[in-house]
Order: C-alpha cells, then structure tokens, then sequence
C-alpha cells in the first residue's frame, strides 16, 4: 500500500509551476487578458458604430432646422424642433396612436399567445401540425401579410370578413375606414400571438415534472396547478415576449404604409410613419430628428427599465457554473 | 357449523371488496372518461383555431392560382380550376431582380453576422472576459432601440457618400439588426461545450485558433445553423430599411411587393402570386426550424 500523494493533473501543476515565477505570471495574466478581449473587438466596435452613432447623430441633427430641399438651410436651432413637433397636432395625434396601437396590441397578442402555448402545451392527434399552421402568421413576410389583410379580408366588396359577417347584417362596410386602429391591431395580434406563444411555450416545456407532480400528489386541481404552479413558473417567459413584442410593435411601419398609409386623416398615424412623412415627404429633418428622439427616450425608458428586471432573470439561466 | 360460518363470512368479505373494487374503479373509469372527453373537446377547440389563425395565409395561396375573375367573388369562391397564370405572369413582370437582392443581402449579412458574433460570443463565454455582464447587457440593449430613429443620419450619410439603393447598404444595416441575437443565441450554445473537451485540447497545446476551429466549431455546428436560419428570417422579411433605402438598383422582395400593389392593386390574384412566392422561403425555413426558433427566441435562456 503506497501513501505517496498522487501526480497532480497536467493543468494544475502548470499553475503550481507558474506560482513559482510570480513576475512571469502577472504578464501572461496582461497578455491573456488581451487574449481574452480580442475575439470580442471586431463585433462590438461594428455594433457601437453602426447602432450608436447613428442615435447620436439623430440628437445632434434634433437640434438643427434643416429642410433636404433648401440648401444652406442647415443650420443650429436650439430646441426649436422640439417645440415644432409637440405644436404639430399631427404629431401629438401620432404620439396617442403609438401607444394606443402597442398596448392593445401588446396586450391582446401576450392574451392570445399564451392561450394558444396553453392548448399546445398537451398531447393530442396533429399536435406538431396544430405548431406548424400556428407559427406560419409570424413566418409570412409582414408586408405580404399586410397586403393580404388588406385584400381578401378587409375588402369591402369581396373581402372575407364582410362575407363572413354578413349573417350579422353586415353588408359591404368599409372596414378600414370605420375602424382604421381595430383593423391595425387585429393584424398586429395576428402576426405577434405566434410569436408570442413561441416563446411562453418554451417556458411551459422548461418546467420541471417533479413540481407538477407535487402539485397533483397535494390533490391540487387543474387550475390551481395552472394559476399557483405554472404561472409563477412561465411568468418571466411571458414578461419576455411582453418586453420584446412591445420593442417591435411599438416600431409598427410596415402594416400602416400597406394598409392605411397613416389614414384615414390621421387616424392610424404613429410616430415611425409620422417621422417617415417628415422625413420622405416633407424633407423636414429636424422634426423628423426630434420625433426620432421621442420615440428613443420613450422606448428606452420601457425597454431598458424591464430589460434590467428581466436581466437577473435571464442571467441566472445563463451563467456558467 | 363454525367452519361454514367463517367460510361464508370469509366469501361475503370478499364480495364486498370485489363489490368496491368494482365500484371505485367505474368512479375511475367514469371520471377518466369525462377528463378524456375534455381533453377531445380541447383538441378539437386547439384545431379550430389554428386553422383560422392559418385561414389566410391558406387563402392568400388559394387566391394565386385563381384566375382574375374566381379571385374577387361575392361570396368567395371556393372550388376553381387551378391556374398558373399568375405565376407566369409575376415572373415576367420582374420579380427576378428583387429576389437576387434579397438573396444577397440575406445571404452575405447573415454570414457577416456569424463570422463576428462566434469569436464574440466565445470570448463571453468559454473564455469570459471580466465585465462580459456588462458587454451582453449592451448588446441586448441594442436590440431595443427603435431603427426608426436611426433612419435620419443613416439616409443622409449613405446619400452623401453614394451608397443609396445599393446592396451593400442593407448589408451592413442588416449585421448590425441581427448581431445581439446571433450573439446570445451562439453563446447559449458555447456554454454547452464540455469543459473537459476543452481542457484536454489545451493541454496538447491548441492555439485560440485550433481551438475555435477544430474543437468547438464541429459541436456548435447545429447551433449556428440554427442562428443563421433565424438571422435570415428577419433579414429576408425587413421592410423599413429597405424602403427608405433601396428602390430600382437594390430593392429586395418586400419594396417589391409595394411597388406591385400601386401598379397592380386591382389583380388580386397577382398579388396573392407575388406574395406568396415572397413568403415562400422564409416559411419553409421557419417550419423546419421550428424546435430551433423556439430557442432563439427565448434568447437562449432555454436549455
């Protein structure tokens, strides 16, 4: 029976070694911590210039009177952009529209999907086909969805809402028309409740059998497993598609050029198409720069609010052990 | 006498039990039953709705092989001879250009998002950097900033220097859109890179390249496949950028698609042609990746 202490592993007596030339290893430590940044360079400085310089520029264009089409006009203007855009009733009307558009949207799309997440959430026959038609809205190109909206569905004459509704006394409504921010949000809902199920679903797949076993052997039923057990668990999955639903709908361009072009009037405005009409047809860059700073300080202060909540969260499932 | 009577008891004993057994298990087989008729009922209710969730897009694919007149019906019709022509007729209206653009600019930005992000991502997670929180705290942050307003200056400076309705424009934009995803979707999947593997390619004296190359890039394979699927979703389908940016020289399939709807407007079965054929890869990209998208998603926070 030998009581020698066994070899160390090859990595830890290169530490043991390096222990013993204190000097040489506070410069490999320099040298690795180099190491260690450089793989890291490229992306990020790409990011910083091409995501942050851009915003800093709109900030300093915001305080400049500039029309595209005058040249010479640019000039410094103080805070006067700003006072244009919020006397511009348009652009107060844009401001509501926003937040009108993303709330109901936001809310209604995180109703649905974790409605649609709940029923996949079981077994049962076609379940993987039920997924596949479920996700395809999200899948569609947006502009071809808005088209599609807008034509088959939404059409007065032929569409399939009027002739669905029909039984109901409905008869040849203009449906964009009468209810310009409904039809908005109902495509809203549409394409984001796939997106949103996608990511509660995840939530829901993630939780541990042994609790919803526990649950059951305590003799709780169905419900009170869902609002007591499960919910607590997806709650933070629902809270990211809340967070990363509002980020993208708050920015709604698309389905607003396509369907309604911001009208009728006003009605369907918000401040992406309102900063484009100021920009691309009125060439007003200072307005359009001072409503693109409104937008950002808004959405940062949403965004990054719930983003620090929901980083702790994250950061526990992420971190290497 | 006394033996009878124990014997009999014993039996009737054993009818009872029999007798609760039986009934216990028809409670069971009772309320088994009713929750299986739920569990049909909701089934049938989960169908329901995904086929009127799907109802459009079906109908928009429907529409497309329909002839001009079949397309717009009061009511719709339903049962119709299918057609081509309004593919043939999309292809030769030029849908040719646009669908290059796109394939170029989704092709060559998603490959520049990968060669960035995977040292990127290495470097927050097999070997972290000190403050890597901070850095992935960051790219997060970027993907909530709105594009709309960054879209001032970004017009003004690629007017100035000439590189407006070009390729190259949306190339770059597009890298930077998909970059804070690809970054924590690629480092979700380094941080399932068994250690030992690592530790074992260090001791025979792997370089940071052998290592990145030959060790790790082989198991993180299914992962960037994964990441480059869903940067290509976002990238074939991006509109706002696009319009602003592109017109006649460089504009991708959705600029296309605005332009057919103001020179084609009245013909909806063109339309639900055009659209489909511009939804068509991105659809089929997606349902294959289904399982992969459901993680990318979830921003990799899903083991």
């Amino acid at each position: 029976m030998s009581t020698s202490v066994a070899p160390l592993p090859a990595p830890a007596q290169r530490a043991v070694d390096a222990l013993g030339r204190p000097g040489s290893a506070r410069r490999e430590g320099a040298r690795s911590r180099w190491a260690r940044r450089l793989p890291l360079m490229p992306a990020l400085i790409y990011m910083i210039v091409v995501t942050q310089v851009p915003f800093l520029a709109t900030i300093w264009y915001s305080f400049r009177r500039w029309n595209l089409l005058i040249p010479g006009s640019n000039k410094f203007s103080g805070l006067e952009s700003y006072r244009l855009a919020f006397s511009d009733p348009t652009f107060v009307t844009a401001l509501v529209n926003t937040i009108e558009i993303t709330a109901s949207a936001v809310i209604l799309a995180t109703l649905v999907g974790t409605g649609l997440a709940v029923l996949l959430n079981r077994r049962f026959f076609g379940r993987a086909v039920v997924r596949t038609l479920l996700i395809t809205p999200f899948l569609v190109m947006p502009v071809a969805g808005a088209l599609l909206w807008k034509t088959t569905v939404y059409d007065p004459l032929y569409g399939l809402l009027d002739f669905v509704l029909s039984p109901f006394g409905a008869h040849h409504v203009n449906w964009i028309g009468r209810f310009p921010i409904p039809a908005i949000v109902t495509l809203s809902v549409w394409q984001w409740s796939p997106f949103v199920m996608l990511i509660v679903l995840a939530g829901l797949q993630s939780e541990p059998l042994d609790v919803l076993e526990a649950a059951k052997v305590d003799g709780a039923s169905t419900v009170q497993t869902f609002t007591r057990v499960t919910l607590a668990h997806i709650r933070r999955y629902i809270f990211l598609a809340v967070l990363l639903g509002s980020v993208y709908i708050v920015q709604t361009f698309g389905k607003i050029y396509m369907v309604t072009q911001g009208g009728p009037g006003t009605a369907t405005t918000n401040l992406p198409f309102y900063l484009y009409e100021q920009v691309f047809n009125a060439y007003n860059v200072g307005v359009g720069a001072a409503s693109g700073v409104i937008v950002l300080i808004g959405t940062e202060i949403v965004a990054l609010g719930a983003l620090r909540f929901a980083w702790g969260l994250l950061e526990t499932a992420q971190a290497r052990t | 006498m006394a033996a009878t009577t124990s014997t009999w008891s014993k039996r009737s004993a054993l009818v009872r039990a029999a007798r609760l057994v039986r009934r216990t298990d028809d409670h069971h087989r009772r309320l088994y039953g009713r929750a299986r008729l739920y569990g049909h009922a909701w089934s049938v209710f989960t169908w329901l709705v995904a086929i009127l969730l799907f109802f459009p897009v079906l109908w928009m694919v429907l529409t497309s092989f329909k002839t001009e007149g079949k397309a717009y019906t009061d009511p719709p019709t339903i049962i119709f001879h299918p057609t081509l022509t309004e593919f043939s007729q999309v292809f030769s209206s030029g849908i040719g250009k646009p669908l290059e653009h796109s394939l170029f600019t989704t092709l060559v930005s998603t490959g520049a998002v990968l060669l960035l992000a995977v040292p990127a991502a290495y470097s927050l997670s097999i070997k972290p950097i000190k403050r890597w929180r901070d850095v992935m705290f960051f790219v997060l942050s970027t993907k909530m900033l709105p594009v709309v307003a960054a879209i001032i200056p970004i017009y003004i400076v690629a007017r100035n220097i000439g590189i407006l309705d070009n390729d190259w424009t949306l190339v770059i934009l597009y890298t930077a859109m998909n970059m804070p995803i690809a970054v924590w979707m690629i480092r979700s999947f380094l941080l399932e890179v068994p250690i030992e593997v690592l530790d074992a390619a260090r001791v025979d004296g792997a370089g940071l390249v052998t290592e990145l190359t030959r060790v790790i890039l082989p198991i993180v394979v299914p992962g960037l496949a994964a990441t480059a699927l869903i940067c290509m979703i976002f990238s074939w389908n991006e509109f706002f950028f696009a319009v602003n940016l592109t017109a006649t020289r460089a504009g991708t399939m959705p600029v296309f698609l605005v332009g057919f709807i103001t020179s084609e407007g009245l013909y909806w079965a063109k339309l639900a042609a055009a659209a489909s054929l511009a939804s068509l890869p991105v659809v089929l990209l997606g349902w294959i990746a289904q399982k992969q998208l459901v993680r990318g998603l979830a921003l990799g926070a899903v083991k």
